[in-house]
């Protein structure tokens, strides 16, 4: 079953067309990582998909509802009850404790009493080894800290989609190694499309289904991560082997 | 440059400002919309009434007491000339329940609060957590903007009430204890002298000024640019923006409230 649709999506800053009729489709239980150098529109097409941002023509269905043509926020509100979203840097709420920020989706929902707000927070902080850190502030915590809160967060209302945007940026390769071992643990919290936005190759792999690579506005590939590691495209060569030389052009 | 170009920067300027104007009402019609819309976070206003108006007490304090000794000191060298001392505590009532207070207070709240109120939501923009909000299909504009703007209008009467209460009383202060005014005289000219809709006029000023304020710091915090130099630029825009807007608003209220409710 399709959980994510993007058809023929394009977007345009000014004369710079960062989007070229892009098209992919993620299944419910598959994780797609994004890959392309810096610049080349993956977050973009990140909040292209949650609705944060319109695209110029095409659209993007998230569990079969086009967030695209939603016309009001509370539209696009009702399809993002579907989403959940870590952030490059985490992006709590740096006025509450990490346990208020965990809890924050729960709370704002409605429908759950404290008892059962505490329940899930405790469990998923638990399983995600945050619970000594649960009444720190986020100023007060490493960004890896912050990133299992934001993880749990964005987990803990058991999304059909979760978007992951570079996830190891600013990270040291231990604490990046973890964040790919929690990303595959979270698997196990639900089951959920997950996209990980990423220009951290091989690395991603390990976490992912399928890897799709944006480069000039579109896909140049896509496959599994096999398909990729052995790819013969140069773009993709050139990327996965951190060459200067080759067909990508740094700008 | 040629004039082409000159009046294409014009143009280009007059057609940003307009559509600044522009996209600040929207903003503005989508937080009163918001504001009657569930669910209602009472305990944010708390929180904003507490960042915006007690946080701003002491502050205010200080200068509503030298602003009310100062008037007294000057008001005494202007009406000695005319032997008309006696009419200090008038005119030191009317000067800062009519005009000095709403004003005063209005700066004062804009300089302090209003520059933290667009830096705090700038700041939540560049890191993301503006999105995050969407992304957990939470309205930024109602969680973020609505308590501010509602504290905003309701705390800036009530610091202006203390403000004139306490420049009174600093202008009492100066009068009996340093211009040898009886005590007796000041009160009485003053309570002659103040009617309810000088009253009135004051609150509606600065009810206006605190709707103002919170519009305006809101609004640049939610369109802040990129980083550090986007913050602060921001932040720079909001005190002048709102400084300048209050200033103009002033004189239309002044004018349209002396003409058909205080003559």
């Amino acid at each position: 079953m399709k959980v994510i649709s993007i058809q023929n999506v394009s977007k345009s800053f000014g004369t710079q067309h960062v989007l070229k009729n892009v098209s992919l489709d993620i299944s419910q239980g598959e994780t797609v990582a994004i890959v392309g150098p810096s610049g080349v529109g993956k977050s973009v097409l990140l909040k292209i998909i949650m609705g944060v941002m319109q695209p110029d023509s095409g659209k993007v269905e998230v569990c079969g509802e086009n967030i695209t043509i939603a016309n009001s926020e509370a539209e696009k509100n009702e399809i993002r009850e579907n989403l959940g979203m870590l952030f490059q840097s985490a992006a709590l709420l740096d006025s509450l404790t990490l346990y208020e920020n965990i809890a924050f989706p729960l709370i704002e929902k409605g429908k759950f009493s404290k008892n059962q707000i505490h329940k899930k927070v405790v469990e998923i902080a638990d399983s995600l080894s945050l619970i000594s850190n649960l009444q720190k502030l986020p100023q007060e915590v490493s960004l890896g800290m912050r990133k299992r809160a934001g993880m749990a967060r964005a987990l803990i209302t058991k999304p059909k989609v979760f978007l992951l945007d570079e996830p190891n940026t600013g990270l040291d390769p231990l604490v990046g190694q973890e964040v790919y071992e929690l990303i595959n643990l979270s698997k196990n919290l639900g089951d959920f499309a997950g996209i990980v936005v990423s220009h951290e190759l091989p690395e991603v792999f390990q976490v992912v289904d399928r890897v799709a690579m944006l480069l000039n506005g579109g896909f140049i590939a896509i496959g599994t991560p096999e398909e990729f590691a052995t790819t013969g495209e140069p773009a993709v060569k050139q990327f996965i082997e951190g060459k200067i030389d080759g067909p990508i052009r740094i700008q | 440059m040629n004039a082409v170009a000159i009046i294409q920067n014009i143009g280009t300027q007059v057609i940003d400002i307009n559509t600044g104007f522009g996209n600040s009402v929207i903003f503005l019609v989508r937080s009163i919309i918001s504001m009657f819309k569930r669910p209602f976070r009472f305990y944010l206003f708390l929180t904003q009434m507490l960042q915006i108006g007690v946080n701003s007490t002491i502050v205010i304090a200080l200068i509503g007491i030298f602003t009310g000794a100062v008037l007294a000191v000057q008001g005494e060298y202007t009406l000695s000339r005319f032997g008309a001392t006696g009419f200090i505590g008038s005119a030191v009532a009317l000067s800062l329940i009519r005009e000095l207070g709403p004003v005063l207070t209005a700066l004062m709240v804009i300089g302090r609060a209003g520059s933290a109120i667009t830096a705090e939501l700038g700041i939540m923009k560049i890191t993301e957590q503006v999105d995050a909000l969407k992304s957990m299909a939470v309205d930024p504009i109602k969680y973020l903007m609505v308590p501010r703007i509602l504290a905003g209008t309701i705390c800036m009467p009530l610091l202006t009430g203390l403000f004139i209460l306490i420049g009174i009383f600093g202008g009492y202060l100066v009068s009996i204890t340093l211009l040898g005014i009886s005590s007796g005289v000041f009160l009485t000219q003053m309570f002659a002298a103040v009617s309810m809709t000088d009253i009135y006029s004051g609150f509606i000023k600065a009810t206006a000024f605190g709707f103002i304020f919170g519009w305006v710091s809101c609004y640049k915090g939610h369109t802040c640019g990129f980083g550090a130099r986007g913050v602060n630029k921001a932040t720079t825009q909001s005190v002048v923006t709102s400084s300048v807007a209050i200033l103009v608003v002033d004189y239309f209220l002044t004018s349209i409230l002396t003409r058909f409710f205080l003559n």
